[in-house]
């Protein structure tokens, strides 16, 4: 005699689905909450976020802003700092250079510079990373540029689930949010919960448990290196991938667990190598106990130092793909370096 | 410590004129008005002096930058507001802070670097605020209030508060496309805010002759379909009145203006400018159109109000300035291992 446990199937969403619909429920549970861009309104989203939001909340509260980034970060600051809850959907994250002073001068640091006496709850949204042709101007990953300004926030979600339940956390947190989506994971689909829930900001997330490398990851590397660690399985390498999910604040103390167990790290993050997120990710165990456990050079893979070429085999060899992950994983655990 | 008197209502106050021959723009101002707007203007001049004394004197660390000349722009604008109306002012910002209500105490321990100033010492001269009571801060970028005084403004309509942002600038910031992006969003979308910029004739030391293709800023305003008007920045009452329409025109939802004041910068740009870009003449010159004794000289050929009340007002703001030092001294340094506080908000606070 056996009973047979009946699990109900979790409905499935794509990654742009899972953000609409943190978005409407946000927008439900809170008059504060409303979101500004450009083209979000009856257009839906230049990547289809947004959607059929506007005919949902009206233009009021779904706003089409000009192609004025300073001006609707500026407009989404002072909103915030007087009892609203903007969301701001930059339309590709290279536009945020356009609007990096009011993100970097005014919303990081009005907390701290007014003596702790004010707070900009602020979400900053925009889709970064290669692979779809866009080229150097709307192919960057500029997410280490903001992980570098105490104040801010800066989140990378890599699954629908966490598309979700991260921007949600974005929206209840008191501080400025700045989330970089990945245009390569919009339509991805993934399990989604209908209630509307919370995934912790800061917190990293264990994709694959394993015993021979840590392989720590943001992003859509997070979902090439869990690809990849299945291959490394078939070959007998049992890889643990991290998705960190957050670069600031940094979930260090699961890199450094993960390090003591595995003896081997590699960083695998689409923003340029140089001065990037492996860095950081590499001086934390370096600078820790962790340090005395590794048995082989930190390895970081990331992206090349180039702008991102048009061309789609030169914009593959720009940024880490599956193969360089298996074999670079291969290397560090059978000879000890790469 | 003494905050400003509120102004009462300006339909109210009009009828308080008893002076034949005077302007409209003077006539509309309660006597409780004027002693209250010379009031002001007399505590930002002595309270930039004393600032500007204790700098010399080795008490303040860093820079600050005065606004000596330009109070009746402050006082003037601010005067026509509500007390919990926004605004956003700039890193000449002292008198604007004080015409809202700062408490010139705070100010002064802010400048020391105490624990006790608006920001705990961590932001000095260039970031005060009092987001509380409306001061959304004064800014070190040149430029950086003109969007958020737009989110203010948006805010405002979207709370349905009733709340007018008034935006200071300079007019250095008019060159900035933070110019263009703010007047033209808060125009598309008629937002409660009133666009003011404090022409002091230079950005630093680039004249605006040089600097701008037109030479009066308000002139841009048809650009945004809204109105602009340039007025004497160093006459008080036709500051108000300006300020007064505007408010008003924002409240009732029809949309910004952009009012321009024409004034002059007395001091140097910061405490390293030796006015290698202008004449002691022309400094004179200006220092003759003295707007605080331009509005008492009128009040007074007027007789709408007397050398003695002028007077009690003077003694009154030298001892408030003089007790407000001797607070900033006397408080605490902030204790350096709570450096990283609030670097972070834990949760929301309340808003007003």
């Amino acid at each position: 005699m056996f009973t047979l446990k009946v699990f109900p199937i979790m409905r499935e969403l794509t990654y742009a689905e899972a953000i609409r619909e943190a978005l409407s429920q946000a927008m439900e549970a809170d008059p504060t909450v409303f979101t500004l861009g450009e083209d979000i309104g009856v257009y839906g989203g230049a990547f289809g976020v947004t959607g059929d939001l506007v005919h949902r909340f009206g233009t009021e509260r779904v706003i089409d802003t000009p192609i004025s980034e300073l001006g609707m970060a500026g407009a989404a600051v002072g909103a915030a700092l007087t009892g609203m809850k903007p969301v701001l959907e930059l339309q590709f994250s290279d536009f945020v250079t356009l609007a990096t002073e009011q993100i970097v001068n005014q919303a990081a640091k009005i907390r701290f510079m007014f003596g702790g006496k004010a707070s900009v709850p602020l979400v900053i949204r925009m889709p970064g990373g290669s692979g779809t042709g866009a080229a150097a101007q709307h192919s960057q990953s500029l997410e280490a540029w903001f992980g570098h300004i105490p104040g801010l926030k800066v989140v990378q979600p890599s699954t629908p689930h966490d598309a979700k339940g991260l921007l949600l956390a974005a929206i209840d947190d008191p501080n400025p949010v700045l989330i970089f989506e990945h245009k390569l994971l919009y339509r991805m689909k993934g399990p989604v919960p209908e209630e509307a829930y919370r995934e912790p900001i800061g917190k990293a997330a264990i994709r694959r448990e394993g015993r021979d490398v840590t392989i720590v990851a943001t992003s859509m590397m997070a979902i090439r290196s869990l690809a990849a660690a299945e291959r490394l399985a078939a070959e007998g390498i049992d890889a643990e991938v991290i998705d960190l999910r957050t670069i600031r604040p940094m979930d260090t103390e699961a890199v450094l667990k993960s390090v003591r167990k595995t003896s081997r790290l590699m960083v695998v993050y689409e923003g340029v190598k140089t001065l990037g997120v492996g860095a950081e990710v590499s001086a934390a165990v370096a600078e820790s106990d962790a340090f005395d456990f590794l048995d082989a050079p930190i390895v970081r893979l990331g992206g090349k130092d180039v702008p991102l070429p048009y061309n789609p085999i030169l914009e593959k060899a720009a940024v880490p793909q599956e193969d360089e992950i298996v074999n670079a994983a291969r290397r560090l655990v059978r000879e000890g370096r790469v | 410590m003494t905050s400003a008197t509120r102004l009462k209502d300006h339909a109210v106050s009009f009828s308080s004129s008893r002076t034949p021959n005077q302007r409209p723009e003077f006539a509309i101002l309660s006597d409780e008005e004027i002693g209250e707007s010379y009031r002001l203007m007399r505590l930002i001049r002595r309270f930039e002096e004393r600032a500007e004394e204790s700098y010399t004197r080795g008490l303040i660390h860093g820079t600050m930058h005065l606004s000596i000349g330009q109070e009746a722009v402050a006082v003037g604008i601010v005067g026509a507001l509500k007390p919990h109306d926004t605004i956003t002012s700039t890193h000449r910002g002292h008198g604007h802070s004080i015409a809202k209500g700062a408490d010139p105490a705070r100010m002064f321990a802010e400048f020391f670097g105490k624990s006790t100033g608006y920001c705990g010492g961590r932001g000095g001269s260039m970031h005060i605020a009092d987001v509380e009571a409306g001061n959304l801060g004064a800014n070190g970028i040149v430029g950086g209030g003109l969007p958020i005084a737009v989110g203010a403004g948006l805010s405002a309509k979207m709370r349905k508060s009733h709340q007018v942002c008034v935006c200071f600038f300079g007019d250095g910031a008019s060159n900035e496309g933070a110019f263009h992006e703010a007047l033209n969003m808060a125009s598309i979308w008629k937002l409660p805010v009133v666009f003011v910029c404090e022409n002091n004739k230079y950005g630093m030391s680039m004249d605006i002759s040089r600097a701008s293709a037109v030479p009066d800023i308000a002139k841009r305003a048809v650009a945004y379909a809204m109105p602009g008007i340039t007025v004497d920045g160093n006459d008080l009452a036709l500051t108000r009145a300006t300020a007064v329409e505007a408010i008003e025109r924002a409240r009732r939802g029809e949309g910004p203006t952009l009012i321009e004041c024409k004034t002059y910068r007395i001091r140097g740009h910061s405490k390293s400018d030796r006015n290698l870009y202008r004449t002691k003449e022309e400094i004179e010159s200006w220092r003759a159109q003295c707007p605080i004794e331009r509005f008492k000289a009128e009040a007074l050929d007027l007789g709408r109000i007397d050398a003695k009340a002028f007077d009690d007002i003077d003694a009154g703001v030298e001892a408030e300035i003089e007790s407000a030092i001797a607070f900033a001294i006397e408080s605490p340094m902030p204790d350096p291992t709570r450096l990283t506080d609030d670097v972070y908000a834990e949760s929301l606070p309340h808003h007003a």
